[in-house]
């Protein structure tokens, strides 16, 4: 066990990304500059470096109930590509908190790069909730970049709900989901986003409703302002008895572009789904409606974001 | 006080003025409940609207306990305890009641006792709604209400209600009703209420009846109340 030496710094951007003011409680595997910098296990937890590439492999015992395990990654050198490869395998009936994420501190001028490959085995029955933050932040001129990859494949009756967030801070994103839904399965995916300046994010998502009874949501919540711009494409495959809802919503702003283009895809008569678009912008009684209650626009306008965001 | 003073808002109409509000002028005490009403389309909404800064008056001036608020800005008008709630109030996707009531308090710290007191005031139990979001989830008469707990929330001195009775069924408007007769009894604000309901208009202490943007009626209850009831003949010929 190696516990974390972390300056000043670093715990603010693990408070920024996995709400950390020390040492977490139960396992955890914290990244500084693609080395480890700390790493506990616990009695049904069980995390190990992997030695073909960088990245570790942890492994949730059948029947893990209400245990939490914290993998976040942080970069503070300016010029570091980190590609990192990291595999759960959560056994059967188990009910876990993942907490996951990336905070990038970038202060010099060349580009600071993390792509985390995550792929999940979930068990059956298990239950497992994944949050994952991205931040970014510096004074330097070198870009920061994030681009994640989630694959998970759910056994029967077994349960995600995945909330990703990254709010400002990043300047070129990149992400990809996948989720595989066996029998009775079911996937929950929140993404919320806002980009701004010349920021990019680029958002795709393939869930697979393969299982009887399989169901599957995803609600995406994002603002564009400045110049930045996004595009989403959430596809929600039916290929057996199942449910599916996508549920795009963009507020853009200034300069902004958003394209959206979410597909559903049904490959059997008793696939049932639905999916929802909208993009606009903030509504102007909207923005009144908090004036009369004593707020500025601007302070109004920020209100509005906080709430869609939420 | 209240004092509005020769008030005109007119629009453009293809390339010619149309005058919505005409000349209004009107005076209301402190903490009088003051009940307009008049036929659709007649002003009353803009009349409103303009005293919260929503409309901008084409000329005229409105005083506010001596404060020209004409050039002022909507959330000016705001600090300075005006408050007017929507005929149909917005939506916010994502924001929960909750947050509403604490932004409409101004107090971050809006416990959960006082959220429930003003929730149960237009006939809403706190712990079905309070987390609740403002979004299409909430039908037309829920999300008014909420709309009516922010302005008590609020505890301004000038409180506006932009037709309160619309979309509320019966039994809400019952207690909504009672609502309104404890705020009349405290005597704390000055309460104009735009209304076309008999129970609201019982209420009042003076009447004003709007038509084409002039005030044709105003005064005591007992004075105004007979006038309006002889006047509600239709004014077309074929009915």
């Amino acid at each position: 066990m190696k516990t974390p030496n972390m300056t000043k710094a670093d715990w603010k951007l693990l408070k920024e990304i996995a709400e950390l003011e020390q040492t977490p409680m139960g396992a955890y595997n914290i990244r500084k500059n693609g080395q480890l910098a700390g790493r506990s296990n616990t009695s049904s937890i069980e995390i190990v470096s992997k030695t073909d590439k960088p990245g570790i492999d942890i492994h949730v015992k059948d029947g893990t109930k209400k245990q939490s395990l914290h993998i976040p990654v942080i970069l503070t050198e300016t010029g570091l590509n980190d590609l990192v490869y990291n595999d759960f395998f959560i056994g059967e009936d188990c009910d876990v908190d993942i907490v996951a994420g990336c905070g990038i501190h970038n202060a010099g001028c060349e580009t600071s790069q993390h792509d985390g490959i995550h792929t999940f085995y979930v068990g059956k029955n298990s239950r497992v909730r994944y949050v994952e933050r991205h931040y970014g932040e510096g004074e330097g001129t070198g870009a920061r970049i994030l681009n994640p990859q989630t694959i998970v494949y759910l056994q029967e009756g077994a349960y995600i709900e995945m909330e990703t967030t990254q709010i400002r801070g990043v300047d070129s994103t990149k992400r990809y989901t996948k989720i595989e839904v066996d029998a009775g399965g079911e996937a929950v995916i929140t993404e919320k986003l806002l980009t701004h300046d010349n920021q990019t994010a680029i958002s795709e998502m393939d869930i697979i409703l393969k299982g009887s009874d399989a169901r599957g949501r995803v609600i995406s919540r994002s603002v564009a302002q400045d110049h930045s711009q996004q595009t989403f494409y959430p596809r929600m495959t039916g290929s057996a008895k199942c449910f599916g809802h996508v549920q795009c919503d963009s507020i853009i702003m200034g300069e902004a572009k958003i394209k959206s283009i979410p597909a559903i895809i049904a490959e059997d008569t008793d696939a049932q789904l639905v999916h929802e678009a909208a993009i606009g912008r903030i509504a102007g009684d909207q923005i009144l409606k908090l004036m009369t209650l004593g707020l500025t626009e601007e302070q109004a306008e920020e209100k509005i974001l906080e709430g869609f965001l939420r | 006080m209240l004092e509005i003073k020769n008030l005109s808002y007119q629009v453009e109409e293809n390339s010619k003025e149309v005058g919505i509000l005409n000349g209004v002028n009107l005076t209301v005490k402190d903490n009088t409940f003051l009940v307009i009403t008049g036929p659709n389309g007649g002003g009353k909404t803009t009349l409103a609207k303009a005293i919260m800064g929503l409309v901008p008056a084409t000329s005229g001036e409105i005083w506010w306990n001596g404060t020209n608020l004409t050039p002022l800005s909507v959330t000016e008008r705001a600090r300075l305890g005006v408050s007017y709630g929507f005929q149909q109030p917005p939506r916010f996707k994502g924001m929960r009641v909750r947050d509403l009531l604490t932004l409409a308090a101004g107090n971050e710290t809006l416990t959960q006792d006082e959220a429930c007191q003003y929730l149960t005031r237009v006939g809403l139990c706190a712990n079905d709604y309070l987390e609740r979001e403002v979004d299409t989830s909430l039908s037309g008469g829920e999300v008014k209400r909420i709309e009516i707990a922010t302005i008590l929330c609020r505890k301004s001195g000038l409180m506006i209600f932009d037709e309160p009775e619309a979309g509320i069924d019966l039994w809400s408007f019952a207690r909504l009703t009672d609502t309104f007769r404890m705020l009349h009894q405290k005597r704390e604000s000055t309460i104009i209420v735009i209304s076309h309901q008999e129970r609201i208009i019982d209420l009042a202490d003076e009447i004003v009846m709007v038509d084409r943007g002039e005030i044709v009626h105003h005064g005591a209850r007992d004075e105004i109340l007979p006038l309006i009831l002889n006047t509600t003949e239709p004014g077309c010929s074929y009915m």
